[in-house]
């Protein structure tokens, strides 16, 4: 019953799921932070970029932002990143295609974060004289991320699992092995249990172990 | 409090702030440049790939049906979710154990899994097991991954729902010596619904942009996919194509995030009612104390 398995790569999978949502987590993690950093700051046409941003890529599929990196970029445009072959520019475009998206939710992650931040905190910041930057590189960006770790894991564990739309544009991760293994073997509910198993697997940890973190770290008030 | 994140401008601030502008204009202005060259170099700018768009064809061939497949799909998805998620919810604040721990399990098991995946499943399903139509399978797959993760989401809204109501409420209802069900059924429910409207509006954004998975993996022929047949047919206007879905969805899902935030404020500002008020993005954060998985797909 269990024979048919080691025909396939189940952990090589899994483990192209992990890469696409550890490479994509950190990208948007840096373009989330200067979105909302954009955002709360003093030049009118920043602000109104990043708003602008966030209001549109929340609001389009991230299916449809994923099979627009392949069709139009890739195919139409002939865009593939410095890659030579057709997987490697798949595998870039899903990861670019995910930053674009789950940037905008880092970003309103980490504005809630900002706003928990006592408004006596910057007050202060300024009274001593720091710019800007200084404010919120030294004062208030320390404090937010600390009281966002919680919304933060919330959009790493979406980002996981938003990682399988990959799948639309034949990334080899573990939603594309699971829908050929399903069409090859008459084995339908246990390679489902196998691949539902899976994610729980990354998923249920990653919120324990940083909900857990977040409590740690979460500034006392 | 983000406003009071700087001073009101002094002259020399006024100055820098009109050199970043100055920089940030060059700069976005680099990007467009570059995507206008790039766009005209492969000829996507040609008026022959736009001009479809002007006649009623594409329209009425391809979008108006794809669209009314998205509306259908996530307005069956919507309806079959919500009573499934009310009795999750509340099953998770039973007193009796062996109904509240399965209960949370399930929830939790739903939660923790791609939508796709359980969109793949049950496409499958229905081939195997059951005798529907295979033009129809889809539909049914689509419907059912959305059902089994939505409900699960709603599950938590409902949950913060009633635990946003204050405690007198219920202490109330005891009082005056409400049944268990009774206390649920009247007092709780009604109060929570109102207070959890703008989250279940919200989370009906959520339902419509996944509907496009079905699209994409599924061959369910919905808004997505009726624009890549389109872009077929039109002699590959891809880029023309993928922006008027991108509108549409846009345009879409803008008026039920506006809608959403409208009645979060009005909820906000009524007096008669409790005050308790489930946001759009509280759900996620109340459900993920101490339990697992959440999303903001």
């Amino acid at each position: 019953m269990f024979d048919f398995l080691s025909d396939y790569d189940i952990l090589g999978a899994f483990w192209t799921t992990v890469q696409l949502a550890l490479l994509s987590a950190v990208g948007s993690l840096i373009w989330g932070t200067l979105l909302a950093a954009m955002r709360v700051g003093p030049v009118p046409l920043m602000r109104g970029f990043g708003t602008a941003y966030v209001n549109l890529v929340r609001n389009i599929p991230l299916t449809v932002i994923i099979l627009f990196t392949s069709l139009g970029l890739y195919q139409a445009l002939s865009i593939n990143l410095g890659a030579d072959r057709s997987d490697t520019a798949n595998f870039r475009l899903a990861v670019l295609g995910l930053i674009v998206y789950t940037s905008a939710f880092v970003c309103e992650a980490l504005r809630s974060g900002i706003n928990t931040v006592p408004v006596g905190q910057a007050e202060a910041a300024r009274a001593i004289g720091l710019s800007f930057s200084q404010v919120l590189r030294l004062v208030v960006l320390p404090q937010a991320f600390r009281s966002a770790v919680g919304p933060l894991t919330n959009v790493l564990i979406a980002l996981t699992k938003n990682t399988t739309v990959a799948a639309a544009i034949g990334v080899a991760e573990a939603a594309l092995l699971m829908k050929e293994m399903i069409e090859n073997e008459a084995q339908l509910l246990l390679i489902s249990a196998i691949f539902a198993f899976g994610f729980v697997c990354l998923t249920l940890p990653t919120g324990l172990i940083l909900g857990w973190v977040g409590k740690k770290v979460a500034v006392k008030r | 409090m983000s406003s009071l994140l700087y001073d009101a401008q002094g002259p020399r601030a006024k100055r820098r702030n009109v050199l970043f502008t100055v920089i940030f204009l060059v700069a976005l202005a680099a990007v467009l440049w570059w995507v206008y060259i790039t766009l005209k170099d492969k000829g996507q700018l040609e008026w022959v790939l736009w001009e479809p768009f002007t006649t009623s064809e594409p329209w009425s061939t391809y979008i108006w049906p794809g669209l009314q497949n998205t509306l259908k799909a996530a307005a069956l998805a919507m309806i079959i979710a919500l009573p499934l998620g009310a009795v999750f919810g509340i099953a998770r604040l039973s007193e009796h154990a062996w109904i509240r721990v399965p209960a949370a399990l399930v929830v939790e098991f739903f939660r923790a899994i791609p939508v796709l995946i359980l969109m793949i499943f049950g496409l499958a399903l229905f081939a195997q097991y059951t005798n529907v139509s295979s033009d129809d399978r889809p539909l049914y797959a689509v419907v059912t991954g959305l059902v089994l993760y939505n409900a699960s989401v709603l599950a938590e809204i409902v949950r913060a729902g009633i635990l946003s109501l204050p405690k007198g409420q219920s202490e109330a209802a005891m009082a005056i010596g409400l049944r268990k069900n009774q206390e649920m059924r009247l007092i709780l429910l009604p109060q929570a619904v109102t207070a959890m409207l703008p989250a279940i509006v919200s989370q009906m954004v959520v339902i419509v942009k996944d509907t496009a998975l079905g699209g994409a993996v599924l061959t369910f022929p919905e808004l997505l996919s009726s624009a890549n047949t389109m872009s077929g047919y039109y002699g590959a206007n891809t880029i023309a194509s993928f922006t008027v879905v991108a509108v549409i969805f846009i345009a879409l899902n803008f008026a039920l995030t506006s809608f959403a935030s409208w009645l979060e404020r009005r909820l906000r500002r009524a007096k008669k009612s409790t005050g308790a008020v489930v946001g759009a993005g509280d759900a996620e954060i109340a459900g993920t104390a101490g339990t697992g998985a959440g999303g903001t797909t």
